[in-house]
């Protein structure tokens, strides 16, 4: 029972990790690596605020998901929208910049357990028998109305509706007049204020740690890859499914073959179904 | 031609004396002969050299140092630009075949001599067979990865305390003399880069190269595209294992270390301000880069900082590197001429 | 020329998500002779090429070389066997001069047992077969012409690489997409007896085509494609006078007196 709990509260955490960037990846085919960073650097400016600058706890939230937002769009307007459409350059910068912010707040001295966040509710109850946070259920319900909304949100909104215009199709949706470098600009600032909304609602349920940006990554390609480029279903699916793997191994066979399940998950979907679970493009069949 | 329009443009022309060194008419005469070989020789010389000029431990170590870092760069310079496939982690190269050195010395009482040649090749193979899986695919997945391999690596063993977990693998045997020890790697360096030069000029080099530029030609030309991205990978990896191996002896210490990002992203810093392509380029690169890394050292992990940043810069604004200008100074001249 | 089908498509059909790209195709080549495949564009012949030289893996259907199922191999194992084909969007080793492109076909496990086309039996020295081979397609082999970059070379060259590149294989079928199309007429009138001397080779030849007037100078028989079914197949002349084949050109309202014929 308890491995259905926490399967379920693992599971939307990967999800949660994983719907910023597959959203970067599904409008603009842009392999935003840079993405586990930008949680670790979001969750490091919440508690400057908190605890550098003082301000109070929602304030400081909204704050850093703007910041979080304002710096995805920096990232992509200063150095991406350069390299744009050559797959292997993209990826090289975005992991650059990933390495500079995480390696810099390192070296800034943001290392050790003295990091955290508090919790936006104390406090615990019990669920057939499972004792569970509050947070934890915030989380899972967060993620949950995160995915109604996103869903809501790119089928009944102009600018949503846009976005999946040119993850569809971007010949097609540049002839309707929809601008691919706007697109992606929005792309990022969402995927990044989707990161810090993660990390604000994951990080109090642990420390800040520089080691939690490349973990994150890493678990966003893996589900975004076994769940399959452009499909919310997939990406979902696929969370659901790590996320028990996951626990399952915690359970019978310990705790530090995770990320090997991870690792696993990703060469296994290569070797048997490269375009993922749901996967909408031909990955390999090119137009010959 | 238009008439005098009071405009000019660059022209870019080879140098005479290089379209006279062409094939076999550079045996013409000694100043022809000089042209193509007086670089090499700077090169060879003043590799083989280095030891000599800069005397005491510590460089000596340093030399080494940028000497692994140089076979790491131009095992990524040969699988990104000869056969298409960006390494991000030529971390998971230089652990494998470290790892594997230290078991065959520590485990099974081998010479170095022996452990080195044998962890190069198993650990290429297992390495190659590793990244099997992506091989069939668009080089974005080999570039993913390369990229989680070594990270994930070093915390398996980390976490299940295998290998020696955090201490490592200690108690490796150096080489046998202190002289092989300085000079092994800066010989190996001298052949692999003139051996992949060669290589990538031969029938199967071209292979390579059109599996790079074009690869559904090849396959209608009745050729498995995956078998020589295989094989590609397998010379690659190789190179890096040897690296690896050749990195534990030097220290006699394998730990989880020896995934660090420093070896997955220095090589590629290098080869970009070097110059992609060139194959010199890198080994220049890790000439320029590993000193001032070294003198970073003190600062953490700044000189990750660093690299990244040398790698951004020179990703995002397209820069040729240093041995692309030189060697285009070097074989052409410019002119302006009136339009 | 035996006459016995080399090459069977049977009820070959693909589906590109919602898009019926083939629809039960099926035909016969004879060994020895030219088949012409026409149709008007997106009627699915490049991909019939595509399915037949496993680039695109058919929805369903069966397609045999030789009696052999070749059906959903891999291309480079097609290719092998003696099936080979050039591509409508030419693609060169744009960056190597003109005879290096033909190393790479030659170091195919195919070409390396049966020495290149007219090789003995053993590989020589790849660059001399190379140069032989594009002496045999018509690069004039005392010019520099077989030594330039191949970025720099005109189309009519272009096609002729493709073809040769086909012919560094030893092929017994070469499937053409398109190699008439962007030649000029100096260039077409070149390219013909090259064909024409394929076929005495003893090579068969299916020629993916929108030039009638010079395909029909070459072919044998022609099949009519129209979205992705086969209409018609007969000689040049029976395709020609068939009213669906004009409808399927010029539409149904007003019938042209315009065809060209063979």
């Amino acid at each position: 029972m308890d491995i259905l709990i926490y399967g379920t509260i693992n599971s939307v955490t990967l999800a949660l990790y994983a719907l910023g960037f597959a959203l970067v990846y599904g409008v603009s085919r842009l392999p935003n690596f840079a993405h586990g960073a930008i949680y670790v650097l979001s969750g490091f400016i919440a508690w400057s605020a908190v605890n550098t600058f003082g301000l109070n706890y929602p304030v400081s939230i909204v704050l850093t998901m703007v910041v979080t937002a304002l710096i995805g769009s920096a990232i992509y307007l200063l150095f991406l929208i350069r390299v744009r459409g050559m797959a292997i350059s993209e990826i090289i910068a975005s992991y650059a910049i990933a390495l500079a912010i995480l390696e810099g707040l390192r070296w800034g001295g943001f290392k050790g357990m003295t990091y955290t966040l508090p919790p936006f509710v104390s406090g615990s109850t019990s669920i057939a028998g499972v004792s569970v946070d509050y947070q934890r259920l915030l989380v899972v319900a967060v993620g949950a109305a995160l995915v109604g909304f996103l869903w809501v949100f790119t089928h009944h909104t102009r600018i949503g509706l846009a976005l999946r215009g040119m993850a569809q199709d971007e010949r097609a949706a540049l002839m309707l007049g929809i601008d691919s470098d706007v697109m992606a600009v929005v792309a990022m600032a969402l995927g990044s204020m989707l990161a810090s909304l993660a990390a604000l609602l994951l990080l109090p349920l642990g420390n800040i740690v520089v080691e939690s940006g490349y973990n994150v990554l890493i678990l966003a390609i893996a589900v975004c890859i076994v769940g399959g480029i452009g499909s919310w279903v997939g990406a979902v699916l696929a969370a659901f499914l790590i996320g028990f793997a996951q626990i399952l191994t915690v359970v019978y066979l310990g705790a530090h073959y995770q990320m090997v399940v991870a690792l696993l998950a990703i060469i296994l979907t290569l070797i048997l179904k490269p375009s993922g679970l749901f996967g909408q493009q031909k990955e390999l069949e090119e137009r010959v | 031609m238009n008439a005098e329009s009071g405009q000019r443009r660059r022209e870019r022309i080879d140098r005479g004396i290089k379209v006279r060194t062409a094939g076999l008419y550079a045996l013409m005469s000694w100043r022809e002969l000089a042209y193509l070989i007086l670089p090499r020789l700077v090169l060879i010389v003043g590799l083989l050299g280095l030891p000599m000029a800069m005397p005491g431990m510590y460089w000596q170590r340093v030399i080494s140092i940028v000497c692994i870092y140089a076979l790491l760069a131009l095992v990524f310079d040969f699988l990104a630009h000869f056969v298409g496939l960006v390494s991000l982690g030529g971390a998971f190269f230089v652990g494998t075949g470290g790892y594997l050195s230290a078991l065959l010395n520590v485990k099974l009482g081998l010479s170095p001599l022996l452990c080195v040649p044998v962890a190069t090749l198993l650990g290429g193979a297992v390495c190659t067979l590793l990244l099997l899986p992506c091989l069939p695919l668009r080089g974005v997945y080999f570039a993913i990865v390369t990229l989680m391999y070594p990270l994930l690596l070093a915390r398996v063993i980390e976490a299940l305390n295998i290998l020696g977990g955090t201490d490592g693998i200690m108690g490796i045997d150096s080489l046998p003399s202190a002289w092989m020890e300085q000079y092994l790697v800066i010989v190996l360096v001298l052949v692999v880069l003139f051996g992949l030069r060669r290589l990538v000029n031969t029938d199967l080099g071209l292979v390579l190269r059109a599996v790079k530029d074009n690869d559904q030609a090849v396959r209608a030309s009745a050729m498995n595209v995956t078998f020589y991205k295989s094989l590609g990978v397998f010379i690659g990896a190789s190179i890096g294992c040897l690296a690896g191996a050749c990195l534990v002896h030097i220290y006699m210490w394998a730990g989880i270390s020896t995934f660090a990002l420093d070896f997955s992203v220095l090589p590629i810093a290098a080869t970009v301000i070097g110059g992609s392509g060139t194959l010199v380029g890198p080994v220049l690169g890790c000439l320029i880069l590993v000193p001032v890394s070294e003198l970073l050292r003190d600062f953490g992990t700044l000189r990750i900082v660093f690299y990244s940043l040398i790698l951004l810069g020179f990703t995002v604004f397209r820069s040729e590197g240093l041995m692309v200008f030189g060697q285009r100074k070097y074989h052409q001249f410019e002119r302006w001429k009136s339009i | 020329m035996t006459g016995q089908p080399i090459l069977q498509v049977q009820e070959v059909t693909k589906t590109f998500g919602g898009i019926i790209a083939l629809n039960r195709v099926s035909f016969e080549v004879r060994e020895g002779e030219i088949l012409g495949i026409i149709g008007p564009n997106g009627s699915g012949k490049t991909t019939v090429v595509n399915c037949i030289t496993g680039f695109v893996k058919a929805s369903s259907g069966r397609v045999l070389f030789r009696g052999r199922e070749i059906t959903g191999k891999p291309p480079h194992k097609i290719a092998a066997l003696g099936v080979t084909r050039t591509f409508q969007i030419m693609r060169p080793y744009y960056s190597l001069p003109a005879y290096k492109n033909l190393v790479i076909p030659l170091f195919s496990p195919r070409a390396r047992r049966t020495g290149g086309w007219r090789g003995g039996g053993r590989m020589g020295d790849r660059n001399t077969v190379g140069i032989d081979i594009l002496e045999e397609i018509g690069f004039e082999r005392d010019s520099y012409v077989p030594y330039k970059v191949t970025s720099t070379l005109p189309t009519g060259y272009l096609k002729r690489l493709e073809l040769a590149r086909c012919l560094a294989l030893k092929p017994e079928l070469i499937i053409c997409d398109e190699v008439f199309s962007g030649l000029s007429m100096s260039e077409i009138a070149s390219m013909v007896p090259l064909i024409e001397r394929l076929q005495m080779d003893g090579i068969t030849l299916i020629m993916i085509e929108h030039r009638l007037r010079e395909l029909f100078q070459v072919a044998d028989r022609v099949m009519v494609l129209n979205f992705g079914q086969k209409l018609v197949e007969g000689s040049a002349a029976e395709v020609m006078a068939d009213p669906r084949v004009r409808e399927a050109y010029f539409g149904s309202e007003e019938v042209e007196e315009v065809m060209v014929h063979a």
